[in-house]
């Protein structure tokens, strides 16, 4: 979760590429992971830098970085919901947290609301089946929860944010 | 600080004889807290707990232990497995038996603790005493041990989970830990270490149930100039949570188990390849290696043994195929995660190019046990064809949830019935499912199956990796193979096409029968019927022409579902009827004009505006518009909207 841009960005994206030897191809998901976990997402600048300095294309890294699932191109937003989809959680009613979640924040799984407050994505267990559906709003657990719930607990953060 | 580690590596782990000085011994049981003087709190703390709101418990616990009792020491252990229970805590007064107590949640702290200093013990949040010779008991109060949910289990890998702090090597210690690994790198060659664990019978536990003896023979045999040992944590199927609960809860026994494993096989580099988002276990995971690191235990010329070692933690970047071998070695070189026709096998060339042994974490959780005990010791334990015991990770619809370990030659009637004591509310038990998105579906008839990979292969079941899901008549069983394959298309990597086309295509089937027809000329009953018979067709191509294995497992939920519950899918096709009242598109509703008041609200919340009526007048549902989101049912108070 990170909001700035241009010199401060690029001073950390140094950073870390500094600490990885070059060219070595095995590190490029490790570092991916770092600048992702600093930075909250993959920069178009960072994956170029990345490019340079371990000697592969972008198209590479682009083709790498889409085949999985953790690696996000758009910042996620201020707020950032993660909904359990494991087979318990989907037994409980997760499915209908997700629609309504896709209904209230008008944004699909993956993506981050246009105003940049929301995001929202889907995962596959995160280990706690017995308390599903189990969400987390910025790594914050809500267990036992019902799709009623949801409009509310949107509109808590919505106030939470206009508020902020 | 340090006169504790030099004691602690002089006096026991480097001690030659199998029994410790008295000195030794005294030290060891003040660290596992045997005769304490002070009350010691213990509070469950893996990811599920802290799901279930342990932290604030902890912090709880910590302020009332400062403001009324000082003295009182709080530690966060590992979970020892129920997670309907969770937080749990356990306290031990000086002199007298542990007790341990259910669903502690912040506000419960002071009553409880209030309680309990002043012999007051709350029934109902009570879960038993345990404890051993020596201490004072709490009369009247049942043994853990006697409840069907432990009795039934064979506590051997989860033996240490909830019983240490795993932030602390010293408490591993003082539970016996590391002495095994030293004295297999001091003693043993490589050849006796794999001779010990093929003699054992252990067998890998990731579903395939190759012998994990042979495997590192394999690898040990091939002329190298260097080897590799992955621990595959990537537990990636819905609803599968016990790896990660006993990485989080004795990530020292895992070390132990990778560094004697990598010493078997002759290598001097082990990677643990970690799921993504468990960052509490990469946490627990990187601090013991710190720990031991900083013991010695890891390194150059570990305790001047001649071996070295080093353990790496990668995070695994998110995509289910990672989990199939050649995939995993693929994405640990910084490729897209495909796996690649075998052979061949990793063992001969894997990572690099280099011999590579892939064991998943309950096959290397069992690897210091049997150095320690021996493999005529292991062999006693389970069947003949399967020694050992089983981590399952029971989850659904079962009264008590979490992680047991039961011994190989359980019956699964004995898991749904005697351990997870029967279905939640009084329910009517309609299948288990065993092994996750490529797992089957197992009903009441086949329960009396044993644990047991060659039992469970005879009945076409595969033991997967560890998910126990139990499913009630409230679930539709076509919905549940809809997911799975959901699932597994949204996961397929797109490498070989019968994989890539035939899961699309077969949710797509599956779709078409839970959903409502957008109008009459698609979707016939004619045409769902073709495709449900279709679907048998794909899933034995699937079979027999998919690369891997996440493709040639994908159809099982349906094979076995079509099997099982065909009257089922028979009633989704012709009557357009889902009887758990699950699949949104089939439901109808009607309003009972007797019970409407005609209050509005239902009329309020309908997203499509299909409730029409009078203020105070009973309402109606007009059918054509009705999407079956099932909202009006959900906030009617008078019950007066029926599903038909």
């Amino acid at each position: 979760m990170c909001w700035y841009f241009g010199q401060e960005m690029t001073e950390d994206i140094e950073n870390i590429i500094t600490k990885y030897r070059q060219g070595r191809r095995e590190d490029l998901i490790p570092l991916l992971q770092e600048i992702q976990e600093r930075l909250g997402h993959l920069p178009e600048e960072a994956i170029i830098r990345v490019g340079s300095h371990l000697g592969l294309s972008t198209t590479k890294i682009y083709g790498l970085a889409t085949f999985y699932d953790q690696f996000r191109f758009i910042p996620s937003g201020r707020i950032h919901i993660s909904v359990c989809h494991g087979t318990s959680c989907f037994m409980n009613g997760s499915q209908g947290i997700i629609d309504k979640l896709t209904e209230e924040l008008k944004t699909a799984p993956g993506q981050t609301s246009r105003n940049g407050n929301f995001s929202f994505d889907i995962v596959t267990c995160m280990g706690g089946c017995y308390h599903g559906p189990v969400i987390t709003v910025n790594d914050e657990y809500h267990i036992h929860v019902s799709q009623d719930q949801i409009p509310e607990l949107i509109r808590k953060l919505k106030y939470i944010i206009e508020n902020d | 600080m340090d006169d504790l580690k030099t004691f602690l590596i002089e006096k026991v782990l480097l001690f030659e004889s199998d029994t410790l000085s008295p000195e030794a011994e005294k030290v060891l049981s003040q660290i596992r807290r045997e005769k304490t003087d002070v009350p010691v709190v213990y509070v469950s703390s893996n990811s599920s707990s802290i799901i279930a709101g342990s932290e604030k418990t902890y912090n709880a616990l910590k302020l009332f232990a400062e403001e009324n009792e000082p003295g009182t020491v709080v530690i966060k252990v590992g979970c020892a497995g129920p997670a309907n229970y969770e937080p749990v805590i356990c306290i031990q007064m000086p002199g007298k038996n542990k007790l341990y107590f259910r669903n502690i949640t912040e506000e419960k702290v002071e009553p409880l603790m209030n309680g309990v200093f002043h012999n007051d013990i709350s029934e109902e949040d009570l879960i038993g005493q345990s404890g051993s010779k020596g201490f004072e008991l709490w009369p009247g109060i049942d043994f853990l041990e006697d409840i069907p949910f432990f009795a039934l289990q064979k506590r051997l890998v989860l033996g240490n989970c909830g019983c240490y702090d795993p932030g602390r090597i010293e408490e591993y210690i003082a539970v016996g830990g590391y002495r095994t690994y030293l004295k297999t790198i001091r003693h043993y060659t490589y050849d006796e270490v794999c001779d010990l664990i093929e003699r054992s019978g252990l067998r890998g536990r990731s579903g395939g149930g190759y012998l994990t003896g042979l495997k590192w023979k394999q690898a040990l045999n091939t002329p190298s100039n260097a080897r590799y040992l992955i621990c595959n944590a990537k537990e990636s199927d819905p609803g599968a949570f016990s790896d990660r609960l006993v990485m989080e809860s004795d990530p020292h026994r895992l070390i132990e188990g990778m560094a004697i494993a990598a010493y078997a096989i002759g290598s001097s580099n082990a990677i643990l390849y970690l799921k993504a988002g468990s960052e509490h276990a990469r946490a627990g995971i990187q601090n013991a290696i710190e720990q031991a690191r900083d013991y010695g235990l890891l390194g150059h010329n570990i305790h001047s043994s001649g071996y070295n070692l080093d353990i790496v933690v990668r995070m695994e970047p998110g995509a289910f195929v990672c989990g199939e071998e050649t995939a995993l070695i693929n994405s640990l070189e910084g490729k897209r995660g495909m796996p690649q026709l075998k052979p061949p096998y990793p063992t001969t060339a894997g990572l690099a190019g280099k011999p590579t042994v892939i064991n998943n974490v309950e096959t290397l959780m069992n690897v210091p046990l049997i150095m320690q005990n021996g493999p005529e010791w292991y062999r006693t334990i389970g069947t003949f064809s399967s020694p050992g015991t089983k981590i399952f990770a029971l989850a659904g619809r079962g009264r008590f949830s979490g992680v047991i370990e039961v011994e190989m030659g359980t019956s699964l009637r004995t898991i749904v019935e005697d351990i997870a004591d029967g279905i939640r509310d009084a329910r009517e038990f309609k299948a288990v499912q065993i092994g996750g998105a490529s797992g089957s579906f197992i009903t009441s008839d086949d329960l009396d199956t044993q644990v047991d990979f060659d039992a469970m292969r005879r009945q076409g079941f595969s033991m997967g990796s560890g998910g126990f899901v139990v499913i009630d008549e409230t679930s539709c069983i076509v919905d549940l193979v809809r997911y799975y394959m959901d699932f597994i298309c949204k996961e397929s990597c797109g490498k070989c096409i019968p994989c890539r086309e035939g899961t699309g295509r077969m949710l797509e089937i599956l779709e078409n029968v839970i959903r409502k027809p957008a109008n009459e000329d698609t979707g016939t009953t004619l045409e769902r019927f073709r495709g449900v018979m279709q679907l048998e067709t794909i899933s034995s191509v699937m079979k027999d022409a998919s690369l891997c294995g996440l493709g040639q497992n994908a159809p099982n939920p349906f094979v076995s579902a079509l099997k099982n519950f065909r009257e089922e899918f028979e009633e989704h096709i012709f009557d357009r009827k889902c009887r758990a009242n699950v699949c949104r598109g089939l439901r109808t509703f009607i309003i009972d004009v007797e019970k409407c008041t005609g209050c509005t609200v239902c009329a309020g919340k309908c997203p499509v505006n299909a409730i029409y009526g009078t203020r105070l007048q009973p309402y109606f549902i007009v059918e054509d518009k009705c999407i079956g989101c099932g909202i009006c049912y959900d906030v009617c108070k008078f019950s007066a909207v029926i599903v038909k």
